[in-house]
């Protein structure tokens, strides 16, 4: 689906399903340099089992206009009046990596209209290597080979994908490969600078799931550990040897545990 | 410490990449799952696997694991993102043109194909309204002449059969993308091992895994690989592939490339093209062909010696007229062979007898080690006359534009010693000679 947000045109996918006023929502948001396409299994479910699936293009990213926004809480007023131009009173939210610092800054600046926070693979904080910086600064190719370095399992780095024929590591690094020059450092900027994650939290009265990959090394176990501290309301599901890639690594387990969590409207 | 990129490197993958050890068995070879269907843990599970809500398969036609191991560890050693195993090299082709176009749709082509491609193209699709025009591989102004409106596809082989022209791949790919269209590159003849063709731009790759990949000549089998680089929903573009780009009323209107921004086309083609056409490869092929895989890197660098040797055996020989092997100075495509294939031009190369076509038939009669059939890439060495056989469809003019005379033989070195495979010829050179 396309719409507008303060007069730019954003694109979300939305399960093949037409957007349902009447239907509960659940808005997906991705992570840096990617699109909605890492949550296409996890979103189309959900679209086809009684609820809105609104999986976001962020600004600047895969096919949504304008350009990326530079910091975490800039993401957060952004997904408040994607609510607002969806006519949304409340919606649930689930982000991954800064999708995640995003939703989560979200729902503690306006806890009114989150019903529901899932967080996947966030940290607080989440601080970005300085090599990293530096190579996406450059826009040099290296900085989206590290990422795929750091964001798959051992075992995800030789594939075993549970989607029949694709290549987790390849898939990954086309998708980067398609953003736009200074994106990534942008993206990678705001996470590095994000430092309010704790105090979000602190806000947030939503029910919120916390899905952790064991074997993350872009977004660490422990690196989660206060800011599930700090959520009043959490479930934290922990998905043994998985890295931060965690749709494409687990999808099925990420499902079962948005299933869980979000609950289950029923099928289409 | 600069931080350096962690993944694995092209001889690593050609072990590990797709497989893990079985988590059922232990079994550390992947295992042949010789089954049809695959049982549902609950009826939803089971819908929302139809749907392509959740991951894992449903029936062998559709996916299998083992080859869904295949494809993973050839996308990876292509640098893709992903690819479908199919019955044989034809079906990888097939299923890559049917993927982006309906009847209306034009191709334009190398005319250095394999004589199975050029019959598809040439006589088969046009009954489906489907049609191509064939060009000169290295003419980049007849390519560009040749681009129609209608036209969805360029195609060629990186090395062309059997004259061993050497697709300019940066720059047909930049003709195909400045028209919005996608470069389909055969690549059976090189391998990722030589050339990885979405390095040098083109957009989708099919090998015929019968050849060397396999290695063996135990099976038939094809691979259709996708860089996830094509942009289906580019302006200028967009318009041109509905397949990709528009509602598919056959999967609830499933628009493939907004599903996946990368992986559109391999969605289309296994949620349509395996589906309906049924072209799949079975769970025993692709086993052997991943045997074969897991040798790749050092029997290619052997077949390339072995290839060099005998090329370099024929050439001084008095009863050859001259041998096109790019490898060679005196090959047209010499430089730029160099430029695209530094580790070399791989093991299959034609040469031309002086002499009558009685003394060509004398000549393979003759031959002990090598083994007159239709294929290349065994490890064993092979030889044909492609006039009477390979190409034989084809019409004096089109042979002769695709290089091939009545002399012309082609060999694919295998992995013998390389001297035993000169001793061979050479007895055979002189028993036809005589004749």
């Amino acid at each position: 689906m396309r719409f507008d947000v303060a007069g730019r045109s954003v694109y979300a996918y939305g399960g093949s399903r037409p957007f349902a006023s009447d239907r509960p929502t659940v808005v997906f948001v991705h992570g840096a340099a990617n699109d909605h396409g890492v949550f296409a299994l996890q979103s189309r479910y959900f679209a086809w089992h009684g609820m809105n699936a609104v999986a976001l293009d962020l600004p600047g990213h895969g096919r949504s206009a304008g350009d990326a926004l530079p910091s975490v809480e800039a993401l957060a007023d952004w997904l408040r009046e994607v609510l607002d131009a969806l006519g949304l009173a409340a919606a649930s939210l689930v982000g991954h990596s800064m999708g995640a610092l995003a939703a989560l800054e979200c729902a503690g600046r306006y806890p009114a209209r989150i019903s529901r926070l899932a967080l996947l693979g966030p940290s607080a904080p989440m601080p970005v290597s300085d090599d990293l910086l530096a190579a996406a600064a450059r826009n040099d190719h290296v900085a989206y080979e590290l990422i795929n370095g750091w964001s798959f399992s051992a075992a995800g780095q030789l594939g075993g994908n549970q989607v029949p024929g694709m290549w987790m590591l390849g898939n990954a690094m086309r998708l980067m490969e398609r953003t736009r020059d200074g994106v990534l450092s942008t993206d990678l900027i705001a996470c590095n600078r994000y430092a309010n994650a704790l105090a979000a939290a602190a806000q947030v009265y939503c029910p919120a799931l916390v899905v952790i990959g064991a074997r993350d090394i872009m977004a660490p176990p422990r690196n989660a550990q206060a800011l599930v501290a700090a959520l009043a309301n959490v479930t934290t599901v922990t998905l043994p040897e998985t890295g931060h890639s965690m749709m494409a690594e687990r999808p099925d387990a990420v499902l079962d545990a948005l299933r869980t969590f979000l609950g289950d409207a029923g099928s289409a | 410490m600069t931080a350096r990129p962690k993944t694995h490197r092209f001889d690593t993958l050609s072990l590990h990449a797709g497989a893990r050890p079985d988590p059922a068995t232990g079994a550390r070879a992947t295992p042949i799952y010789q089954t049809s269907s695959f049982v549902f843990p609950d009826t939803d599970h089971a819908a929302a696997l139809f749907n392509m809500e959740r991951a894992g398969h449903v029936y062998s036609r559709l996916s299998n694991p083992t080859c869904a191991v295949l494809e993973e560890r050839i996308a990876a050693l292509e640098g893709g993102i992903g690819a479908i195993a199919t019955a044989s090299g034809q079906a990888a082709l097939h299923l890559a043109i049917v993927t982006l176009m309906s009847a209306g749709a034009h191709i334009v082509a190398s005319r250095s194909l394999y004589g199975g491609s050029h019959n598809l193209l040439d006589y088969t699709l046009p009954r489906f309204g489907i049609d191509t025009t064939f060009v000169d591989p290295r003419d980049l102004d007849a390519w560009r002449a040749a681009i129609t409106p209608r036209t969805r596809l360029l195609f060629g082989e990186t090395l062309g059969n059997p004259g061993l022209e050497v697709l300019d791949i940066p720059r047909v790919a930049a003709l195909a993308h400045a028209h919005g269209l996608p470069l389909l590159v055969d690549a059976t003849f090189t391998t990722p091992w030589l050339m990885r063709p979405f390095e040098h731009g083109a957009d989708l790759v099919v090998h015929s895994a019968t050849k060397f990949l396999s290695g063996h000549g135990t099976v038939i089998g094809g691979l259709l690989v996708d860089s996830g680089a094509f942009d289906w929903n580019a302006g200028g573009v967009r318009d041109k592939f509905p397949t990709l780009t528009s509602p598919y009323a056959g999967f609830h209107d499933m628009v493939f490339a907004e599903e996946s921004s990368t992986g559109g086309f391999l969605l289309r083609a296994r949620r349509e093209g395996v589906r309906d056409f049924g072209a799949c490869m079975a769970p025993m092929t692709a086993f052997h062909i991943l045997q074969g895989i897991e040798t790749l890197p050092v029997r290619m660098a052997r077949h390339v010696e072995n290839a060099r040797a005998v090329v370099a055996f024929l050439r001084e020989h008095p009863f050859v007229a001259d041998v096109a092997y790019p490898g060679l100075a005196t090959h047209p495509d010499h430089a730029l062979a160099a430029r695209l294939l530094p580790r070399g031009c791989g093991a299959v190369f034609s040469f031309n007898l002086r002499g009558t076509r009685a003394q060509g038939r004398r000549f393979i009669e003759a031959l002990r080690l090598f083994s007159h059939l239709a294929n290349v890439g065994d490890a064993k060495s092979l030889v044909i006359h492609p006039a009477s056989t390979t190409h034989f469809r084809m019409s004096d003019d089109d042979l002769r534009r695709a290089g091939i005379t009545e002399g012309t033989i082609r060999l694919s070195i295998g992995l013998e010693d390389a001297a035993d495979l000169t001793d061979d010829l050479s007895r055979a050179l002189n028993a036809a000679s005589k004749a």
